[in-house]
């Protein structure tokens, strides 16, 4: 039974889907605001959102449009909340302008993309993973970004507070890169006791009320630390935020060195933390002749191929991103070194083999095997693309 | 700042009874931001010395209001204000405001922008917030065209009047402001022009101590670009058309105040009226349907007593 006073985590095992497990994710998460606008396959979760919120001290608004979603959760983050939203391919691609201010004004929040079949509207009922590179590109201008891809319920619940404790520790939107598949699969789900559920609190400024206080300065928060403590509205700081090109007063500043500073800080707080930030699973890597590279629902998709593979003989190792951004880019080219070649399984034609090619460098071949979406890949597929990779 | 042999000598030379060092508003101001963007003769930064009279009026403390911009000549207003202050995305202040308010709404929300901003790109947000009834304030700079683009078509510009975008003149019917905002369920519309200071600084006060979603259209001169454009003369040459052309008609149905050239221009205060707004409704019908399992927000606590 969950206990009363935290009925925003419901301890126990579950028999639910990954999108309602990525609410129950957000709710242990302590996420309190949520907007979003319906879009298959994503709904359940804000569905979900709306019927448990009122009982745990939340709010939650249906918004006319995704772009109003996308920054209202932005604005309630500067109301002191902590805020999700939640969408699918169109809805996606309209919530990129907001993904760039949020990344500009570094303001913290999750938003979930259960990815289905496009472009356009697409297959609106069933699974893809070409979403991908919007995640990391679909905004203009330069900018990192952390994207998680939970390949089943478990996860979605496990990674959505992931996604939380990322974006506030590095003030950075988080994008959990779910997939049809995931989100409408039911599993068993365990939700843990509160007490071990791990939380990293919103960093805020000491300030007193009144104190002159720059919302973009680093020098609260100590020696190379490159991310600067928020406040919120009501607390005698006057922040100006702004998505315009800004100093550390967060003043409009239309210089090439005020550019230059803010871009090189708002991308090396992500660059230079990968250790931090980065989470893969490896298998077998170390004296594999090929290694196969997968994330979210195709990872799974790949298992009975490597067993079989193995099986006759060949010495495969196994990459599962968990983050998908940022790329582990030193370990692959680490791995380039000894390894023959790289199979890239994945539910698009050919994104995140761009990755890998680009860090093996030619050292090792890289071979794609995709998928246009709306199924997963047949593990006959993927045996095959391993024997023709070293041969 | 001057000392005082300063403002002896000015007083000397000028000839004037009284020097005024500061601007009388400039502590809600970020003067460390002056000078400010907008043109000489922009009515932006008159809407504005209003609304600082305005909230200094209200007995609003500093830290009790957020201001929030869209992107426009208006939509820097929120920059060069000394107060929680947000310059959003083109269209999207109304939407942020929203969230912003929803998790704290113990601050009064004003949202600050232009005719573009609010109507073209973000006429939807705005339909829903007052069709909501948020609690919150919109004040409109209705100059009638995109100032910060270099002066293109506007959902607000006269029929046949020309825009950048419009060289030929506009062939579009544009939209009547305070009807829009009634018809979709405003508690509080006025119009006012920036002739009207007194009027727009008390119909500013008013909305923004009113609870619910509330609007001020202000209208107002773009020298550089409508004005000129249009051949009307300058911003002087505005004001004078305003305070000449302009009928005070408060109560007035909204329906019936289109601008159209050579027509009196209608101000007012149309609709003052009440409507439970957002959060105490979510509250009463949450309260009904889940009795005791219903957990209040904990900072809308703050505006229920
Ligand atoms: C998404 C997007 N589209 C277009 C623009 C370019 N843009 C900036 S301000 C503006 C129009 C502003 O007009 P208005 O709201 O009337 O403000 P004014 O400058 O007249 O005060 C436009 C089109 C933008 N910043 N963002
Ligand atoms: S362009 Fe027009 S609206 Fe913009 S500052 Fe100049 S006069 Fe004002
Ligand atoms: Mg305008």
């Amino acid at each position: 039974m969950p206990s009363t006073d935290t009925p925003h985590v419901l301890t126990g095992a579950h028999f639910i889907d990954g999108d309602h497990a990525a609410a129950e994710g957000a709710l242990a998460a302590g996420a309190n605001f949520a907007a979003g606008y319906p879009i298959t396959p994503s709904t359940e979760v804000v569905e979900r959102l709306a019927a448990r919120f009122p009982s745990t001290g939340g709010v939650f608004i249906q918004m006319e449009d995704e772009l109003a979603a996308s920054i209202a959760i932005q604005g309630a983050v500067w109301g002191g909340a902590k805020a999700i939203t939640v969408t699918s391919g169109p809805g996606f691609s309209l919530m990129m302008e907001h993904l760039g201010y949020g990344v500009m004004t570094e303001t913290p929040f999750v938003l979930v993309n259960v990815q289905r079949g496009g472009p356009s509207t697409g297959l609106p009922t069933m699974p893809a993973q070409a979403d991908i590179m919007q995640a990391k590109w679909g905004s203009h201008g330069d900018y990192e970004i952390i994207a998680l891809a939970p390949s089943s319920p478990q996860e979605c619940f496990d990674f959505a507070i992931k996604c939380f404790n990322l974006s506030e520790k590095y003030r950075v939107p988080v994008l959990l890169m779910m997939d049809e598949c995931v989100g409408h699969m039911l599993e068993r789900v365990v939700i843990p006791e509160p007490d071990a559920i791990n939380i990293h609190p919103r960093h805020m400024t000491q300030k007193p009320f009144g104190a002159e206080y720059k919302p973009y300065s680093t020098d609260e928060c100590g020696n190379g630390c490159m991310i600067p403590p928020m406040t919120k509205v009501g607390m005698g700081h006057y922040p100006h935020v702004t998505g315009l090109t800004h100093d550390d007063r967060g003043y409009p500043s239309m210089t090439v060195a005020a550019q230059n500073n803010l871009m090189r800080r708002l991308t090396n707080k992500i660059k230079q933390n990968v250790d931090d930030i980065i989470m893969i699973e490896e298998t077998d890597t170390e004296n594999a002749d090929v290694i196969v590279m997968s994330y979210g629902i195709s990872s799974r998709v790949c298992h009975p191929a490597i067993v079989r593979a193995r099986k006759e003989g060949l010495r495969v190792g196994f990459i599962r991103l968990i983050t998908v951004w940022p790329f582990p880019e030193q370990r692959i080219r680490e791995l380039a070194e000894s390894v023959e070649a790289f199979v890239v399984v994945e539910m698009n034609l050919g994104q995140m083999v761009r990755e890998v090619e680009r860090c093996a460098c030619g050292k090792a071949s890289v071979h794609l095997v995709g998928h246009t979406g709306g199924g997963v890949h047949d593990p006959e597929d993927i045996l095959a693309a391993m024997r023709e990779a070293v041969e | 700042m001057s000392n005082d042999t300063n403002t002896d000598v000015l007083v000397a030379e000028t000839g004037l009874e009284e020097v005024v060092e500061a601007h009388p508003t400039m502590d809600w101001l970020r003067e460390e931001r002056m000078p400010h963007i907008w043109c000489p003769g922009c009515g932006v930064g008159t809407s504005v010395n209003c609304f600082t009279r305005a909230v200094e009026d209200s007995g609003l403390k500093r830290e009790d209001i957020t201001i929030v911009s869209g992107i426009g000549c208006t939509g820097r207003v929120a920059g060069y204000l000394r107060l929680d202050s947000f310059h959003t995305t083109h269209g999207r202040a109304i939407a942020f405001a929203t969230g912003l308010k929803l998790a704290h709404p113990k601050t009064t929300v004003v949202v600050y922008s232009g005719d573009g901003d609010l109507f073209a790109i973000g006429g939807n947000h705005f339909i829903h917030a007052a069709r909501r009834n948020v609690d919150m304030t919109v004040i409109c700079v209705n100059n009638f065209n995109y100032g910060m683009t270099g002066g293109q078509l506007a959902p607000t510009t006269p029929e046949f009047y020309a825009a950048s975008t419009a060289p030929y003149g506009s062939t579009e019917l544009p939209f009547n402001l305070p009807y829009l905002a009634q018809s979709c369920g405003a508690v509080y519309v006025a119009r006012w022009t920036v002739f009207h200071v007194r009027q727009l600084q008390k119909a500013i006060k008013e909305a923004i101590l009113k609870t619910g979603f509330t609007f001020v259209e202000v209208l107002s001169p773009c020298p550089t670009l409508f004005v000129r454009r249009n051949k009307l003369g300058g911003s002087l040459a505005v004001l004078q058309d305003y305070k000449e052309r302009s009928v005070v008609k408060n109560g007035l149905d909204a329906r019936e105040v289109d601008l159209l050239p050579d027509q009196p221009i209608i101000c007012g205060k149309f609709v003052d009226t009440d409507r439970q707004n957002y959060i105490r409704t979510a509250v009463e019908q949450m309260q009904q349907k889940l009795g005791d399992r219903y957990r209040i927000p904990d900072t809308w606590q703050d505006v229920l007593s």
